[in-house]
């Protein structure tokens, strides 16, 4: 391989060799005992922010099997951790917003520190996601939570909300420390470790850093685009397609099941209006009132679950795929400049001269682009698969605790019902 | 217009020593046309109901066709079950009339005809919707057609917000059908997590079928207290008839007393009460002795025929008092138990509903975890 700038040595390095599995997060246990308010009411907590079931055997020989996704288990140790928490409320003259503490442990020489506490807004990690798209456009660059929210329709400030973004802005920043190339960018350093973040810093970085890979868009024509990243083409768009009609089949859910509470919350109470004129069966049917009432509650929780938990993911895939069919494109156009290049050499009079560098780097920046670009890819699918399963099982699991709230209340009521019958003895 | 007969498998019940048939063929009509004959004849009894004629309170899933086999089929259930309430209520169930609707399949209607209910049940219908009051209103009677009123109005305001959740329901369970085709076309495009969302897609399907059995025993519930709303209004019935009883007493009391205070002036010539003709013959001039002699023999008359009436209509009012409430605590019993036992059968329907749930679900989460 012909010399890369000095900026990006691990491109090299990473192409070829199999993606970095999710290890499971050393520290998360830690982590999730310092921060009640985070996601961790299990033990465990996977990379992007998900607990995992621990509580039955077979739970955790499914924890195993992800692990051992890929066979080198023991190859890389971990030397970065990063969690995102503590949303807080910043209210100025000119605007308020939310800002998250980003903690940061590490044993990286790139690291100044070994820990770091900063805080952050959304802005600022928008700010990063940019600079790591534009510094490093060979790669997948994993999605922000949405930016823009419909003031009046969602409330920015409220604990659902700020809880799910703090949920995705940290899956994001594990994302970008989980990957080999991405977790040593200098915006990403910088915005892990400066007390200040100081966007006029990244201009200076840039010009430093991306030089080699900054590309121009320039009109190239590509002829065909190599099989295997066609089928990556094709599968991302059936992929969104399917993910866009998931979406649209959980929405539909949902609005179903609160139609269905609407109407549970005022068949609960005729039971209890019914009560007060009976004597026999007053405290049956004030039974049945609290029942269906218990029932009403463990459908709302249901309800707001999916709303919160599950659509933001599926979203977030959708983004995901947005950026990742961009770097195609872009990928695209590297092959289709090389291409022309070449062609224009090819055809020259004079066959003795030597290829100029020109064209040489144009054929250097291809092989790493799809080099780059594989290994991202099977990265993403992992974890893709992953994040895929822990989503539908959620969901499973979600639905289990409905039905069981929901049994465990009507199963509570039957002794309530046959109490008067046992008293009698056989009076009917 | 339909003709639709109800089959009656009848056990050969050992009253009488007619040869009894296995089975007969009635109509709808003919089950009204019953208990209508009971409603006149025993009109101190709660009279059990007749399930509905046509279908309310429907959820938009299930037909309000009355041709539809299963609303048809319920109401085969509904109509045997007013046969039993009949035949375990102390007096209906000797009644010869009841027995041969149950044995005799040719000149049954005749028959009922015969016994000249009709006749009572126009001027009772006629009595019943002729608003009067009641100058002392039993209590417990009152208490009772208020009970009847409210019990009708929450169990209709019960079986209308049902209906309404159960086409809710439906739609929360079939949407997820969608999953089952999404998750198929899905596992088409994947490789290794292709089976696992094959497979938790066939569950998804599942879950969304089950939604029609569910529904289906829930109708049973309904019917349970439709049966109950139905009750309230012969709850009502046998407290209107008492009111018309007390009333009917009432209006001959005052008559008597009126004719009584009559007499009593004619007797001492002082006028209590003013009265047209005592007016004009006070103007027109006083009445002969022998007129007013001939009046007072019609009085005296009346007044012991008043006096035999009362004590009629008194003994009358007693006897229903008593016939009445004995029935009425019957019904409270058996309402309690009944309701009691609804109650219990549809809470073991939520719980079979949720270990459905519970068990597909883990299915499903078994095969997500696979993927």
């Amino acid at each position: 391989m012909s010399a890369m700038s000095a900026g990006a040595p691990r491109s090299l390095a990473s192409s070829g060799q199999k993606s970095i599995q999710d290890i499971l997060h050393p520290l998360s246990a830690e982590e999730s005992a310092l921060n009640p308010g985070s996601a961790a009411e299990k033990d465990l907590i996977l990379p992007n922010g998900t607990p995992v079931d621990t509580s039955s055997p077979a739970s955790s020989s499914s924890l195993l099997n992800r692990l051992q996704l890929d066979d080198d288990l023991d190859g890389e140790t971990r030397d970065l951790f990063v969690t995102v928490d503590d949303p807080k409320k910043h209210v100025s003259t000119m605007e308020t917003y939310i800002t998250y503490r980003v903690c940061t442990k590490t044993t990286r020489t790139e690291f100044d520190l070994p820990e770091y506490t900063v805080r952050r807004r959304y802005q600022d990690f928008d700010w990063l996601r940019n600079k790591l798209e534009e510094s490093q456009p060979t790669h997948l660059i994993p999605p922000l939570p949405e930016k823009f929210v419909m003031k009046g329709v969602v409330d920015r400030f409220s604990e659902e909300f700020v809880e799910t973004r703090r949920k995705a802005l940290d899956k994001f920043l594990k994302r970008v420390a989980d990957h080999p190339v991405l977790s040593f960018n200098e915006h990403f350093n910088a915005f892990l470790s400066a007390k200040d973040l100081n966007k006029r810093q990244g201009l200076a970085l840039l010009t430093k850093m991306g030089e080699s890979v900054k590309y121009v868009t320039g009109g190239y024509k590509l002829r065909a685009r190599p099989v295997e990243f066609a089928a990556m083409g094709d599968y991302l768009d059936l992929f969104t397609q399917k993910l866009g009609t998931i979406d649209r089949i959980a929405q539909r859910i949902i609005k179903e099941q609160s139609e269905f509470l609407m109407e549970l919350r005022e068949y609960g109470p005729v039971y209890s209006s019914w009560s007060s004129f009976e004597e026999d069966l007053h405290d049956p049917l004030e039974g049945v009132s609290g029942c269906v009432s218990n029932c009403s509650s463990a459908l709302e929780e249901l309800t707001e679950d999916m709303s919160e938990d599950f659509l933001p993911v599926l979203r977030e895939y959708v983004l995901y795929i947005e950026s990742m069919k961009n770097v195609l494109k872009k990928r695209d156009q590297v092959q289709a400049e090389y291409e022309t290049k070449l062609e224009a050499v090819v055809f020259r009079e004079d066959k003795k001269t030597p290829v100029p560098t020109d064209v040489e780097k144009c054929q250097d920046r291809v092989e790493c682009f799809n080099a780059d670009l594989k290994a991202d890819w099977d990265r993403w699918e992992n974890n893709k698969r992953q994040d895929f399963r822990q989503l539908l099982t959620g969901m499973a699991d979600k639905n289990i605790q409905y039905y069981e709230k929901c049994l465990a209340a009507w199963e509570s009521l039957i002794p309530v019902l046959q109490d008067k019958q046992e008293a009698e003895g056989e009076t009917s | 217009i339909q003709q639709d007969y109800t089959a009656l498998p009848v056990d050969a019940a050992s009253e009488g020593t007619n040869p009894v048939p296995d089975s007969l063929w009635r109509r709808y009509s003919e089950f009204e046309l019953l208990r209508n004959y009971l409603l006149v004849t025993y009109p101190f009894s709660v009279v059990p109901p007749l399930p509905e004629k046509r279908a309310e309170f429907v959820w938009h899933k299930l037909s309000a066709d009355n041709m539809d086999p299963d609303f048809v089929e319920r109401r085969r259930v509904g109509l045997e079950n007013f046969l039993l309430r009949v035949a375990s209520h102390p007096d209906l169930s000797s009644d010869k009339i009841f027995y041969s609707f149950l044995t005799e399949e040719n000149g049954w209607k005749e028959t009922v005809f015969e016994t000249g209910f009709q006749a009572k049940a126009d001027s009772r219908l006629k009595a019943l919707n002729a608003t009067f009051r009641v100058k002392n209103p039993d209590k417990r009677f009152a208490e009772m057609k208020h009970y009847g009123d409210e019990l009708q109005s929450v169990i209709s305001q019960l079986l209308r917000v049902r209906a309404r959740a159960a086409d809710r329901l439906y739609g929360v369970y079939k949407v997820h059908g969608n999953y089952g085709r999404v998750f198929s076309e899905w596992s088409a495009i994947e490789k290794e997590m292709g089976d696992g969302l094959q497979s938790a897609g066939h569950h998804m399907d599942a879950y969304a079928a089950s939604v029609d059995d569910i529904l289906e025993e829930e109708e049973h519930y309904a019917d349970q207290l439709k049966e109950y709303l139905f009750y309230a209004d012969a709850l009502r019935a046998v407290c209107r008839k008492h009111e018309l009883t007390q009333y009917e007493l009432e209006m001959a009391a005052q008559d008597l007393t009126s004719k009584k205070q009559q007499r009593e002036e004619l007797a001492t010539g002082t006028i209590r009460t003013f009265s047209l003709k005592g007016m004009t013959s006070k103007l027109f001039g006083q009445e002969t002795p022998e007129q007013r002699e001939a009046k007072v023999k019609m009085l005296e008359t009346q007044i012991e025929e008043g006096e035999e009436l009362v004590k009629e209509r008194n003994t009358e009012c007693e006897e229903f008092v008593k016939s009445a409430w004995v029935d009425i605590e019957r019904f409270k019993e058996q309402k309690d138990h009944d309701l009691r036992e609804a109650l219990i059968s549809y809470a073991i329907m939520q719980i079979s509903m949720c270990k459905k749930g519970i068990q597909v679900w883990n299915n499903a989460k078994e095969c997500f975890s696979k993927m």
